[in-house]
C-alpha cells in the first residue's frame, strides 16, 4: 500500500506541473526552464541520502556518493545564480521605461 | 526522541514551497519572490538532511557540497547573459548525473529489491544518464567546441538499437535479485552513450527545445530516485518539474511548428540539405544610407537574432533606436519566439539593455505591422524572417512561424559575412528586391549608422 501512495503522489504531482505553468507568457520561458533547473536540484538532497547510507569501508560506493552530492549541489547552487540573475533584470522595468 | 517526524514536515513544507514558487515564476510581476522562495526552501531541505537517522560520511559530504556550491555559484555568476543556455543546459546535466549515480550508488549496495523499486531506479538512471550526457552535447554545441551536427549514416536505426539494447540490459538488471555489476557497468555505458547519439545529430534552432526536454528528462529522473530512497520532497519536485518541463517543451517546439518527434527523429543537419538554391543576389548597401533611410522613415522595425547578442550589440542597438525617435520615428521591437536560443532569452537581453517592455512585440502582435512599415532592420536573425518557411516544401524549415519582415518597403540585414548562417539554411529575403545588406558584426554596424544619423539629425 506504501508503494501505492507513493504512485498516488507522481500522478497529482504531474497533474500540478502541468497546471501550476499552463499559462505562463513567452517572455518568462527561459527563467521559467531555468527556475525548474533549479527546482530539480532537490536531487541534492537524495545524493546525500544515498551518502549517507554508503559503507564507509567501499571506496566504489564513496566515490559515487561524493559524485551524486557534488553534482547535485552544482545543479542547485548553479540553477540558483542563473534564474535569480535573468529575473533581477525583470524588476528594473520600471526604471527603464523613464 | 526522534527526528524523523522533523524532518518529514520540512520536506513537506519544501515541496509545498517549491510548487508556489513555480507558480509565482510563472509570472513577470511576481517571478523573482518565486525563485528566492524556493531558494530558502532548498537551504531548508538541505540542512534538515544532516539531521538523517543513520547518516555517515559527512566529512564526505560536506567537501562535495562545497566544491559543487563553490564551482557552479561563481561560475553562474559571471557567465554572460548570451551564454546563459547553455549553463541552463549544463546545470541541468549534472542534475540528470546526480540522478543517475543516486541509482548507481542503490546498485553498489545491492539494497535495491523489488519490482517496482528496481524498475523505478533502472527508468530513473537511464532517463539520467541520458538527460546527463546529452546536456554535455548541448553545451558543448553551444559554447562552440563541438562545431558541426554530424549524423550516422543509419542514425535512427542507432538509437533505436541503443535504446533497445540498454532497455534489455535494464531488465536483467531488474530481474536478478542482485545485478551483476557487469551488467550495470554495461546498462549505464549504454545509457551515457544514448544521451550522446541522440543530441549530436541536432542543429542549432532545436537546441532549446533539446535542452528543455533533457530537463524535464532531469525532473522525471530525480523523481524516480525519490521513489527508490522514499523520499517524497524528491518525487514532487521532481515530478512536478518533469511535467512543467514537457508542457514547456510542447510550447516551445508549437512556437517553431516542429513537433518533438521531428526534432530527435529528423533533425535540421548542419549542411543544408534541403531547400530549393536562390536566384539572384544580394545588394549591398552603406551606413550611411542605412541612416538616411531610418532617419528619414516613419516606421522602423528591429528584428534583433542570436547575431546581434553575440556581437553584445544589444546597448548600441537601442542607443540607436532612442536616436531615431528623437528624429521622430516610431521604433519597436519584433522579437520570435525562439530568437534567441531559447523562448525569452531574446526578452532577457533587451531587458538588460534598458529596452522598454511596451516596445516589444510578439510574432502575433507586429507581423500584421510590416506591411506598413517603412524599414525592417534585421541584426543577426536568419532563420526566423527566411520566406522559404512560408513557400518552400523543400525546405528544412518548410511550416515555421515567421517574422514578416519581407513585407515592409524595404528591408535592411545586417550580417556578418555573405554566407548561410547557424543553421546553413539560404535565405531567400537577402535575395529580394527591396533587401539591402549591410555586412560588418552588429557592434561596428550599428555604431556606423548611429554616427551618420547623428550627423543627419544635427
Amino acid at each position: 500500500m506504501d508503494g501505492l501512495v507513493y504512485l498516488y503522489i507522481f500522478m497529482l504531482a504531474g497533474f500540478t506541473g502541468y497546471e501550476v505553468i499552463s499559462r505562463v507568457p513567452v517572455i518568462l520561458h527561459t527563467p521559467l526552464m531555468s527556475g525548474s533547473n533549479f527546482v530539480h536540484g532537490v536531487v541534492l538532497v537524495g545524493g546525500m541520502v544515498a551518502l549517507g547510507s554508503a559503507d564507509p569501508e567501499a571506496p566504489l560506493q564513496l566515490g559515487i556518493g561524493f559524485a551524486a552530492v557534488l553534482l547535485g549541489a552544482a545543479n542547485a547552487a548553479g540553477g540558483y545564480v542563473v534564474t535569480e540573475r535573468m529575473l533581477a533584470m525583470f524588476k528594473g522595468k520600471k526604471e527603464s521605461t523613464k | 526522541m526522534s527526528v524523523q517526524p522533523l524532518i518529514q514536515a520540512t520536506y513537506f513544507v519544501v515541496a509545498a514551497v517549491f510548487i508556489l514558487g513555480l507558480k509565482a515564476m510563472s509570472s513577470p510581476v511576481t517571478a523573482r519572490r518565486g525563485v528566492v522562495w524556493a531558494g530558502y526552501a532548498m537551504i531548508a531541505a538541505t540542512l534538515v538532511t544532516f539531521a538523517w537517522p543513520g547518516m555517515q560520511n559527512f566529512g564526505l559530504m560536506i567537501l562535495a557540497i562545497a566544491i559543487g556550491f563553490v564551482l557552479a555559484w561563481f561560475s553562474g555568476k559571471k557567465v554572460a547573459m548570451t551564454d546563459m543556455p547553455q549553463m541552463v543546459a549544463i546545470y541541468n546535466g549534472m542534475g540528470g548525473g546526480a540522478a543517475a549515480a543516486i541509482a548507481a550508488l542503490e546498485f553498489a549496495r545491492g539494497e535495491v529489491h523489488g519490482g517496482v523499486v528496481t524498475t523505478l531506479a533502472v527508468c530513473g538512471a537511464l532517463i539520467g544518464s541520458v538527460a546527463f550526457s546529452g546536456s554535455c552535447v548541448a553545451f558543448a554545441k553551444l559554447q562552440g567546441i563541438m562545431k558541426r551536427a554530424w549524423r550516422l549514416p543509419a542514425q535512427n536505426a542507432a538509437n533505436v538499437l541503443l535504446a533497445i539494447a540498454a532497455l534489455a540490459l535494464g531488465f536483467l538488471i531488474i530481474s536478478a535479485d542482485t545485478p551483476a555489476p557487469e551488467y550495470v557497468l554495461g546498462f549505464f555505458a549504454l545509457a551515457l552513450a544514448l544521451g550522446v547519439v541522440l543530441t549530436v545529430p541536432i542543429g542549432g534552432a532545436d537546441m532549446p527545445v533539446v535542452i528543455s526536454l533533457l530537463n524535464a528528462f532531469t525532473g522525471l529522473a530525480v523523481g524516480m530516485e525519490g521513489y527508490v530512497l522514499g523520499n517524497p520532497a524528491l518525487i514532487v519536485a521532481g515530478i512536478v518539474v518533469g511535467a512543467s518541463g514537457t508542457l514547456l517543451t510542447q510550447l516551445m517546439a508549437k512556437a517553431m511548428n516542429r513537433p518533438i518527434s521531428n526534432v530527435i527523429f529528423t533533425p535540421i543537419s548542419g549542411e543544408a540539405t534541403g531547400g530549393e538554391a536562390v536566384e539572384g543576389s544580394m545588394r549591398e548597401l552603406s551606413g550611411l544610407d542605412a541612416a538616411a533611410m531610418m532617419r528619414y522613415a516613419a516606421k522602423v522595425i528591429i528584428v534583433p537574432g542570436y547575431g546581434m547578442a553575440v556581437a553584445g550589440a544589444q546597448h548600441k542597438v537601442w542607443e540607436m533606436a532612442e536616436l531615431l525617435e528623437e528624429a521622430g520615428v516610431e521604433v519597436v521591437f519584433a522579437i520570435h519566439p525562439v530568437a534567441g536560443r531559447m523562448p525569452g532569452h531574446m526578452n532577457v537581453l533587451l531587458a538588460e539593455a534598458g529596452v522598454p517592455y511596451d516596445k516589444i512585440f510578439d510574432l502575433e502582435e507586429i507581423n500584421g505591422d510590416f506591411a506598413q512599415t517603412d524599414v525592417a532592420l534585421v541584426i543577426g536573425a536568419n532563420d526566423v524572417v527566411n520566406p522559404s518557411a512560408r513557400t518552400d516544401k523543400s525546405s528544412p524549415i518548410y511550416g515555421m512561424p515567421i517574422l514578416n519582415a519581407d513585407h515592409a518597403q524595404n528591408v535592411i540585414v545586417v550580417k556578418r559575412g555573405k554566407g548561410t548562417g547557424y543553421s546553413g539554411i539560404e535565405n531567400s529575403l537577402f535575395y529580394k528586391e527591396n533587401t539591402r545588406m549591410l555586412y560588418g558584426s552588429a557592434q561596428q554596424a550599428v555604431a556606423e549608422i548611429i554616427t551618420h544619423v547623428k550627423v543627419l539629425s544635427a
